[in-house]
């Protein structure tokens, strides 16, 4: 079975070391919050200015002045640091943060990362994602793996970059893979997934090593 | 203390010399640490023709919003515009040139225009439909573009406390561009919720020193909230 939304952010989880400075795109990354395995501490930090990012507020925590990259309702922890957004970026930029996780249209054996624009649609513009791409030392991209039959692991991605040769590693609902050498190299499978089907869900080429143990949560 | 009191009477005041076909550039991210009388009063004024630099623009009927609802803004400069639905059709239309700059590339933009470094640069961007006519220059076997500062002829920012002075503190995310559009402006105007008499900041918790500022103007503030999230309590 292909892993849910939440099981996926459940693995992406998984990847979380102690002491870590963790930047969450929108969407399924920003799930990755609600798994933090017990026994360690993170801190997310989000671009607007807040690394340090504390639970949603209650009805009565509500404070305008307090909003994540999702322009969302926040919380700050304790151990929180509130800086302006040329500092925010500087962090990304100067590869401070350790670990940042990405959502993708398409990524390609390359470690190419497409994720802000579909030409023809409605650009909305590629807020912080170019940042976060050029200046992460560690990403991981979270993605659907084909949607309608139709591959998103490509020899090479056909929407316009987001960033260049930035991803090495991608997590999607149906398995776990490394970029290297011109790539992707199958690690983990999704409980039940077999390894044909990712195959076949795979346009870009595959390494399939000898043994590719199933996913845990 | 008079040649440094920059409190100024009325927002007609702070605003005074601003007039069609100038470049703004606004503090703020969403609807958050927003200027937002400022911006109602530009809407009032009827100025067109505007550059307006900022990270978004507004939603329909608040913030940056409502200058294009007037139709007073020829390009906007932002790293994300998709609250907007008066956006999407100005763009479409041809009404409205926008040019979309990575949020990070944007927010030192501005800190290099403030700073006196006319271009830098980053990696940001690379191999990108953002790199197009850019130099590129390599260094240390990586490539890097060239991207150019920007400074406008008036930068609007909302603080949480100044004094006379100018000295300004923000509060919490509210803070986001506003320290950085602080130092870009030919005048800078910055409205705040409370001026407070000389001597009652510290020093040591400035943010914005009042160098920067040139007009202040105590404002009351809506303060909207675009996606209100919660946790049942």
């Amino acid at each position: 079975m292909a892993l849910t939304r939440e099981q996926m952010a459940q693995r992406a989880a998984r990847e979380l070391r102690d002491g870590d400075y963790v930047n969450l795109g929108i969407g399924i990354p920003t799930l990755v919050a609600n798994y933090v395995p017990p026994g360690i501490d993170v801190m997310f930090h989000s671009e607007n200015g807040l690394i340090g990012v504390g639970p949603f507020p209650t009805e009565d925590e509500i404070d305008a002045d307090l909003i994540n990259a999702g322009k969302q309702t926040i919380t700050a922890r304790v151990g929180a640091a509130v800086f302006s957004s040329e500092e925010s970026f500087a962090m990304i930029r100067g590869g401070h943060i350790d670990l940042t996780i990405l959502g993708a249209f398409e990524v390609d054996i390359e470690g190419n990362l497409a994720s802000w624009m579909i030409p023809g649609k409605m650009v909305k513009g590629m807020g912080g994602a170019m940042d976060l791409a050029a200046g992460a030392t560690n990403i991981l991209v979270v993605m659907t793996h084909a949607i309608d039959g139709k591959s998103k692991l490509l020899n090479r991605c056909t929407l316009p970059l987001t960033g260049r040769g930035c991803v090495r590693r991608v997590l999607t609902d149906l398995a776990y893979l490394d970029i290297a050498d011109g790539a992707f190299i199958l690690r983990e499978r999704a409980p039940g997934v077999s390894i044909e089907e990712i195959k076949s869900k795979t346009e870009g080429r595959l390494i399939i090593p000898d043994s590719v143990p199933e996913m845990q949560l | 203390m008079a040649g440094f009191d920059k409190r100024v009477n009325s927002l007609e005041e702070a605003l005074q010399g601003l007039t069609d076909n100038m470049t703004i550039i606004v503090g703020g991210f969403g609807l958050c640490g927003i200027p937002e009388n400022l911006i109602a009063q530009i809407a009032r004024m009827g100025v067109k023709g505007l550059t307006v630099v900022s990270n978004n623009c507004g939603v329909d009927d608040f913030g940056l919003g409502l200058l294009l609802h007037k139709r007073q803004i020829k390009k906007m400069i932002a790293s994300y515009v998709g609250e907007n639905a008066t956006f999407e059709r100005q763009l479409l239309s041809g009404e409205l040139e926008v040019e979309l700059v990575p949020q990070g590339t944007l927010a030192e933009r501005i800190r290099a225009g403030g700073a006196g470094i006319p271009a830098f640069y980053t990696a940001t961007g690379y191999g990108t439909p953002v790199a197009e006519g850019k130099e590129v220059r390599a260094f240390c076997g990586r490539n890097y573009i060239l991207e150019r500062a920007i400074t406008g002829d008036f930068a609007l920012i909302k603080g949480w406390k100044a004094d006379w002075y100018g000295n300004i503190v923000y509060r919490y995310t509210a803070r986001n561009f506003n320290p950085a559009v602080a130092t870009a402006g030919r005048i800078t105007v910055a409205e705040v919720e409370e001026i407070v008499e000389p001597g009652q900041l510290d020093p040591n918790e400035i943010h914005t020193p009042g160098i920067y500022v040139d007009r202040l103007i105590q404002g009351t503030f809506e303060k909207r909230i675009e996606r209100r999230t919660t946790r049942p309590s």
